[in-house]
């Protein structure tokens, strides 16, 4: 796919984003919600597959960088809403949401300095760490409502701008990908010793990687905070986590329409199986070990590309 | 200054029972060089295994004596010794030659698997329990400082336990074969080595080892719960990588020292809320400045 033709179908889907989302009210308010969960879920899964999937490390801890991004994007609008008169509040919102995908990448920036000296295991290992330290000082936090959470944000999150934000991500990613340079990464996945050997910088490209992803991650957080309208640790925990790299899984490694279509099933998914939710976790988890028996190259992947290596 | 040693001793005591859960981690690390994630609910199931078999001892012997407490240390052991055998021939074997992230995925899997089907009401419900007393249990006071028996009984089993693996692990026949097949596989199963076989064996004795952690760990805090695991078995694992991940002394080194610096950080009034951060902070300048761990070999990769 050349660029512009991807440049256009940005444009497309933005545009089709914005329609349906002037049509939002038609529909039931439960559906709507779901639809701008997906729409986050789309985010944080494209985000992760640059990192885990494209350039090969396997980070256990994006919902610490979500949580970056969604408390700083809260505590903004928080701030900033009583003294800014309202017809300021979409700068304040997009202002927020740009300052928490900086925060969220600057934690990246923090984790992925260390990540060059680290591979495989390890590398996850020191992610979810960082995700659980993260999750400790927010829960620890006076500001920033401490283990109750931080309350009574304001919903400005509606279904254009979370699948908006995911239209977004799929473009930068899927373009830096597909560019010169984004060869790198998938260098980088294939094997790192022969990437260096070639001239392609290891290090840089995985630090890359991460600031890159934890940006939209944190971004992907602030819409979340402004959906949601409330904040707490235990939203980011581990589990959270685990959740978006199933999605990564699920769709296959380094393939973002699978990733994309993953990301929808295991959103939706959870909402069918609501009448029996003391099952729900236990089919999960089988549905993982079952996944990783069977088809461990993902659900949506099919021939050319077999990207398997570790 | 007892302030000082009164924390030593709950810190080795704590210690103690993280570094019977990370020779687990560190042995099938050794050998499958993987990280067996449902290794912490192995230690969970442990507890529980000796929450069900104390009731069922005491009938034949007078509650709260040693020899019972003892026969419940074996038997959960024994219980989870086959439980980890059979996590790892149903989850585990069929990937042996597959990417290692795939077996990784799947061992989070197994662990969300058995966390979850435990906190069914079917099984042993999301509720806390009180684990019932094995043993008497005193005190003893000197010099300021306070020693309760089951610390003392803590300590004495992990040495016990620590001695006698390391007689398995380099007296015995079936403990060489282990070290062959940590140190090289293939070399191993060539000098006819039964691979399977001692995968199994490492799973059980690790598993044995997370079990005898488990009912030490309910004496000493009395509550056990489905989900204990997690958080215990990730600071056991941080233990494993702090000692050097594969290295069973290290293992033992890097859960006493952990348990002493956590509990220490536990008494400074301003730190106490972070602890669960800090062995994590711990894990990741140890791996910053030393990734092989305290006792670990440095390894350079080869193309």
């Amino acid at each position: 796919m050349t660029h512009s033709s991807t440049k256009r179908m940005l444009v497309i889907a933005l545009m089709t984003v914005t329609l349906a989302s002037l049509c939002t009210h038609w529909f039931n308010r439960y559906y709507v919600g779901v639809a701008i969960d997906i729409g986050i879920n789309i985010i944080l899964a494209v985000s992760l597959n640059l990192i885990n999937g494209h350039t090969g490390q396997f980070s256990l801890g994006h919902a610490g960088f979500m949580a970056v991004g969604g408390y700083t994007t809260a505590k903004f609008a928080l701030v900033m809403q009583p003294i800014l008169p309202t017809w300021l509040q979409p700068v304040i919102f997009i202002a927020g949401l740009l300052l928490g995908g900086l925060m969220a990448a600057a934690a990246g920036l923090a984790v992925g300095v260390p990540s060059l000296r680290l591979r495989g295991d390890y590398l996850a290992i020191v992610t979810l760490g960082f995700g659980e330290i993260i999750r400790v000082i927010f829960q620890n936090t006076e500001s920033l409502g401490a283990a109750t959470g931080l309350t009574g944000i304001p919903a400005w999150t509606n279904f254009g701008w979370a699948w908006g934000g995911a239209a977004v991500t799929v473009f930068v990613v899927a373009s830096l990908v597909n560019s010169t340079y984004g060869r790198g990464f998938i260098a980088v996945h294939d094997d790192e010793v022969a990437a260096g050997a070639s001239g392609v910088n290891p290090v840089r490209y995985k630090v890359t990687a991460f600031v890159i992803g934890s940006f939209f991650a944190g971004i992907a957080g602030g819409l979340y905070a402004h959906h949601k309208s409330f904040l707490s640790p235990t939203g980011f925990d581990f589990m959270k986590s685990i959740d978006i790299v199933v999605m990564v899984i699920l769709g296959g490694m380094g393939r973002t329409a699978g990733v994309i279509i993953a990301a929808v099933l295991v959103t939706v998914l959870p909402e069918f199986l609501r009448g029996m939710a003391e099952y729900r976790m236990i089919i999960y988890s089988l549905l993982i070990i079952g996944l990783m028996i069977a088809r461990p190259q993902g659900l949506f992947s099919f021939g050319k590309l077999g990207r398997t290596k570790a | 200054m007892a302030e000082f040693l009164q924390q030593l001793i709950n810190g080795l005591a704590l210690g103690a029972i993280y570094a019977l859960i990370a020779l687990g981690y560190t042995m099938v690390y050794g050998v499958l060089r993987f990280i067996n994630f449902a290794h912490g609910d192995v230690f969970m199931l442990g507890a529980f295994a000796g929450y069900y078999l104390a009731p069922l001892v005491n009938r034949c012997l007078p509650a709260q004596s040693y020899l019972g407490g003892a026969i419940v240390l074996v038997l959960a052991m024994l219980i989870c010794a086959v439980l980890g055998m059979l996590i790892e021939f149903l989850a585990y074997r069929p990937l042996r030659n597959r990417p290692k992230l795939t077996v990784l995925i799947t061992a989070i899997g197994v662990s969300l698997f058995i966390e979850y089907s435990c906190q069914h009401e079917a099984i042993f419900g999301a509720a806390p329990r009180k684990f019932p007393d094995l043993i008497p249990t005193t005190a003893w006071h000197f010099w300021g400082l306070v020693l309760s028996s089951n610390q003392v009984i803590v300590l004495a089993t992990t040495l016990l336990l620590l001695g006698g693996l390391s007689y398995i692990v380099k007296r015995t026949r079936i403990g060489t074969a282990m070290r062959a097949v940590a140190f090289n596989e293939q070399a191993a199963a060539l000098m006819g080595v039964n691979i399977n076989s001692i995968i199994s064996f490492t799973f059980a004795l690790g598993s044995a080892l997370a079990a005898a952690g488990g009912i030490l760990f309910a004496m000493n805090y009395a509550s056990i719960e489905p989900l204990m695991g997690v958080q215990t078995g990730l600071k056991a694992f941080i233990a494993a990588v702090f000692g050097g991940i594969g290295n069973l002394p290290g293992a033992a080194l890097g859960g006493g020292i952990l348990g002493v610096i956590e509990t220490y950080a536990g008494g400074i009034p301003g730190l106490s809320n972070y602890r669960d951060g800090i062995a994590f902070a711990i894990l990741i300048l140890v791996l910053l400045f030393r990734p092989a761990g305290l006792l670990g070999k440095q390894q350079t990769e080869k193309v």
